[in-house]
C-alpha cells in the first residue's frame, strides 16, 4: 500500500508519545502513508536528548543526538510528532557540534532534513486530510514549534478540512503552558501557577476539544484540566487528522 | 537592595500566597502585552529597524573602548566632568564624594536602574543626603519602602487600590481614593516643592552619544527634566554599554524602545543633554558629573553573555514572561528581575547565589521573540546551565537521576525495555481510570495535575508486534 516514488521518511517517534501516547505515533504512521511517503521507525531511537540539553549536560546531549544522527542517516526525512523535538534535531544539535568538524557535516545533513509531521505534511508534502469529528475544538500553539520552526498556520489549514469540526481561537494560543520539560518537575509550584492561567483561558473558550501539537504541553493542559474536573476532550491534532481521536482523550476515562 | 536570589524557591512561594500581587500583575502585563502587540503592527519597518539596531549595538561592542574615549573627550569638552567606576562601590565612592564636596542636603533622583544596580541609596545616605524619588511609581515604592519589581514600571506589583491607601496614609493631600489621576495629582502635590529646593539631581541616562558627548534621557513624566535642571550639580550614573556612535544611531533606538517597553510610537519626553549650563543659558546645572559604570560588562564582552549587552532596558521580556507573570520581579531577589535579570544576575553577582534564576524557564522563547534587540535569551539561560554543571552545580538528585536517564537514553535496547516497564507501572496505578492522580517521585507534577493513563504498550512494541 506505501508508494515506493514517495520520500523515504524515517520517523522519530519522541520518547514522550512513545511511552505514553502511541495513538499519535500510529496516526503520523497513517496520515504520512496516505500522502505518499514509505516511512520506517528505526529502533536504534530512544529521545531526542532535551532532558540532558536543557539542564546544561551537554556531554550526554552530544553522545545521544550521534546516535540519532546515525539512526537516521539513511532517510530522505525525518519527520517528529512534536514541535519541541524536532527543534531540538533541527535547530540546537548544531550548537553541540560546533567544534566537532567530523561530525558536524552529518549533524547539518540531518537537521536540514528533519520536519514537525503538521508542517511537513503541508509544506512537504502539500497533503489534504480527509477526517470527521463532531466538536467544537480551541487550538494552542506550543512554543518550539511555533517560534523556532514556525509552524503555525500548518495545523489550522489541515483543520479546516475535517468535517464537523470548528475551530475556535484561544487568547494567548501562544503563550507558554508552563511544561517545558524539567521545568515542571523541578519548578512544580510556577509551573502549576502557568498552567492554571492557561487552563483559565483554555475554559474560556467554551470549545469541548483541545487540540496541540505537542504531547508533553498537551499532557500537562488535560492533567491540569482533568484535576480541575472539566472534561475535556484533548488530542494531539495529528489523531483528529487521521480520524484516530475515537477513543478517550489525553487523561480521559477509558472506555470499557 | 539586598539580593534574595539564593532563596527563590521560597520567594516563589510567598509570590504566589499573595493574590493581589497576581491581580496586579495580570491587569499590567496584559495591557502591556496587548499595546505592544498594536504598535508593532502598525510599524511597518520594525523588522528592518530590530535588525538594524542589533547591528549598531553589535559594532558598539566590537569597538567600546574607542566610542568610549570618543564620548569623554567630547563630554569634557562640552564642560562635563568624566569619571570611571569599575565597581558599584567606586560609583557609590564617586556619588557621596561629590556630594560631600557640594554640601549637599537634599538629591532628587530620577529613576533609574543602574542607580538600582550600584546603590545609589546607600551612596547618598553615606554622604548624609535626603534622597526624594521623582518618578511617580518610584516616589510609590519609596513610600512602601519596597524595591522596584520592574525596570520600567517599578511597582508593577501594586494595585491602584494598594496606592490610595499607601497615599492616604503617607501624603498630606491624598486625593480621592476611588479615582488614579487625582491619586496622580496628590503625588505631584507632594513632590513639586522638592524639585526647586534640590541641592544634587541624580539622574541615568537611556543612551551615551559618542559624537557629540551627551546623554539622553526618555521618560513619559517629564520628571527627568523637572530633576536635572534646578539644582547646581547633576550627577548621571550609567553604564558603559548604552553607548551609540552618533545622533542618527540613537534615533533607531528611541523608535524602538517606547514600542517595546509601553506600547506606545513614543514617549512624553526624550530629552538631549548636552553638558552644564553655558554663558547666557537661563537655567540648568553648574556642574555635571558622568559617572560610567562597569561592573562586569567588560567580562561580558569577552564572553557568550556579550549579546546582553545590546539590552536597552525596555522591560518587554519580563512582560511576557509567563513566570515572570505569576510571580512578578521580587521573586527574583535582584535588582533585575525577569529574563533579561536571569542573565544579567548571575553575570554582575556570581551564579553560585542566583543558580535557580537561569533554571526557572521553561524555554519558550518569548522574550528573544519580543526583544527589541534580539537578544538570544533562551541560548544564554541555557549556556549558562551548561556552566553550571560543568562547575558541578547541580544538585546531587538531578545529576543522579539525568546519569539515570543517560544510561538508558544511550542504550536503545535497554531503554525500550525501561519504558515498556513504566508504561505498565504507570497503568497498574491508573487502575483503568485514564488518569493517575498520585505517582511516586512525581509527586510535583501529581499534587496539582493528573497524570493520563498510557495506552497499552509502548509505541516501540505496538510496532515490533505489527511488523511481526
Ligand atoms: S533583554 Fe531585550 S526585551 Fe529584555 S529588557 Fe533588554 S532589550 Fe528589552
Amino acid at each position: 500500500m506505501t508508494n515506493n516514488d514517495g520520500p523515504h521518511v524515517g520517523f522519530f517517534v519522541t520518547c514522550i508519545v512513545d511511552s505514553m501516547r502511541p495513538n499519535i505515533g500510529f496516526a503520523s504512521l497513517k496520515l504520512l502513508e496516505d500522502a505518499g511517503c514509505t516511512v520506517e521507525v528505526p529502533t536504534a531511537q530512544t529521545c531526542c536528548g532535551q532532558p540532558a540539553f536543557n539542564s546544561g549536560d551537554d556531554a550526554t546531549t552530544k553522545a545521544i543526538a550521534k546516535q540519532v544522527i546515525e539512526a537516521f542517516e539513511p532517510f530522505g526525512y525525518v519527520v517528529v510528532p512534536s514541535g519541541s523535538c524536532a527543534s531540538m534535531i533541527r535547530s540546537h544539535y548544531g550548537e553541540l557540534f560546533a567544534d566537532d568538524p567530523a561530525w558536524q557535516s552529518r549533524q547539518k545533513a540531518l537537521s536540514a532534513k528533519t520536519w514537525e509531521v503538521l508542517s511537513f505534511l503541508t509544506d512537504v508534502m502539500k497533503y489534504t486530510p480527509s477526517a470527521t469529528y463532531q466538536g467544537t475544538a480551541t487550538y494552542h500553539d506550543s512554543c518550539s514549534g511555533l517560534r523556532d520552526l514556525g509552524v503555525h498556520d500548518q495545523p489550522r489549514a489541515l483543520l479546516a478540512h475535517v468535517q464537523g469540526l470548528s475551530v475556535v481561537p484561544l487568547e494567548g494560543n501562544n503563550e507558554c503552558c508552563g511544561f517545558g520539560g524539567t521545568f515542571c518537575v523541578k519548578y512544580p509550584e510556577l509551573s502549576t501557577a502557568v498552567v492554571t492561567d492557561k487552563t483559565t483561558k483554555i475554559k474560556a473558550t467554551q470549545a469541548d476539544t483541545l487540540l496541540g501539537g505537542d504531547m508533553g504541553c498537551l499532557m500537562n493542559m488535560a492533567g491540569k484540566l482533568s484535576r480541575e474536573g472539566r472534561e475535556m476532550r484533548v488530542f494531539h491534532t495529528i489523531e483528529v487528522l487521521a480520524d484516530m481521536a475515537d477513543g478517550p482523550g489525553i487523561c480521559a476515562p477509558r472506555l470499557k | 537592595m539586598k539580593q534574595t536570589s539564593h532563596q527563590f524557591n521560597e520567594n516563589v512561594a510567598r509570590a504566589l500566597a499573595e493574590p493581589t500581587l497576581k491581580v496586579a500583575l495580570d491587569r499590567t502585563t496584559t495591557l502591556l502585552r496587548t499595546r505592544r502587540a498594536k504598535v508593532i503592527d502598525a510599524f511597518p519597518q520594525y523588522a528592518k529597524a530590530r535588525e538594524t539596531a542589533q547591528k549598531i549595538k553589535d559594532h558598539t561592542l566590537d569597538h567600546l573602548g574607542h566610542y568610549l574615549r570618543q564620548f569623554e573627550e567630547n563630554a569634557k569638552a562640552n564642560g562635563a566632568q568624566v569619571h570611571w567606576a569599575a565597581t558599584p562601590e567606586d560609583a557609590r565612592q564617586i556619588v557621596s564624594d561629590i556630594c560631600r564636596a557640594q554640601n549637599a542636603k537634599t538629591a532628587t533622583r530620577v529613576k533609574s536602574m543602574l542607580g538600582e544596580e550600584i546603590g545609589i541609596a546607600q551612596a547618598l545616605s553615606d554622604a548624609g543626603v535626603e534622597r526624594v524619588e521623582t518618578d511617580l511609581a518610584e516616589h510609590i515604592i519609596q513610600l512602601a519602602d519596597d524595591p522596584p519589581s520592574h525596570i520600567v514600571m517599578p511597582a508593577m506589583h501594586k494595585t491602584h487600590e494598594q496606592v490610595a491607601e499607601l497615599f492616604a496614609q503617607k501624603h498630606k493631600d491624598p486625593g480621592d481614593q476611588q479615582d488614579i489621576p487625582s491619586l496622580v495629582e496628590s503625588a505631584r502635590r507632594e513632590l513639586r516643592p522638592k524639585f526647586m529646593n534640590a541641592d544634587i539631581s541624580i539622574s541615568g541616562a537611556n543612551f551615551l552619544i559618542a559624537d557629540t558627548g551627551s546623554f539622553v534621557t526618555i521618560t513619559n513624566e517629564g520628571n527627568a527634566e523637572l530633576t536635572t535642571t534646578p539644582p547646581k550639580t547633576h550627577i548621571v550614573t550609567v553604564g558603559i554599554e548604552k553607548m551609540v556612535p552618533s545622533l542618527k544611531h540613537a534615533a533607531v533606538f528611541i523608535r524602538l524602545l517606547s514600542r517595546a517597553a509601553i506600547g506606545t510610537e513614543i514617549t512624553q519626553y526624550t530629552t538631549f543633554y548636552n553638558g552644564p549650563k553655558r554663558d547666557g543659558d537661563r537655567d540648568g546645572p553648574e556642574n555635571l558629573h558622568i559617572v560610567l559604570v562597569d561592573n562586569h560588562r567588560s567580562d561580558m564582552l569577552s564572553d557568550f553573555l556579550r549579546p546582553m549587552l545590546r539590552c536597552i532596558r525596555c522591560g518587554a521580556c519580563m512582560n511576557h514572561c509567563p513566570v515572570y507573570a505569576a510571580v512578578g520581579g521580587h521573586a527574583y531577589g535582584a535588582v533585575y528581575p525577569g529574563p533579561m535579570g536571569s542573565v544579567l544576575t548571575p553575570a554582575m553577582t556570581g551564579l553560585k547565589g542566583s543558580k535557580d534564576l537561569p533554571n526557572a524557564c521553561t524555554l519558550n522563547g518569548r522574550c528573544k521573540e519580543v526583544c527589541p534587540v534580539n537578544i538570544p535569551l533562551p541560548d544564554m539561560l541555557r549556556s549558562l546551565r551548561a556552566r553550571q554543571f560543568e562547575s558541578g552545580m547541580v544538585t546531587p538528585k538531578a545529576r543522579w537521576s539525568l546519569k539515570l536517564w543517560a544510561m538508558l537514553a544511550t542504550r536503545p535496547a535497554l531503554y525500550h525495555f525501561g519504558t515498556s516497564v513504566a508504561n505498565m507501572m504507570l497503568r497498574v496505578l491508573a487502575r483503568g481510570r485514564g488518569k493517575i492522580s498520585a505517582v511516586p517521585l512525581a509527586g510535583g507534577w501529581t499534587r496539582t495535575r493528573d497524570l493520563p493513563q498510557p495506552e497499552a504498550g509502548t509505541f516501540m512494541q505496538q510496532y515490533r508486534k505489527q511488523k511481526r
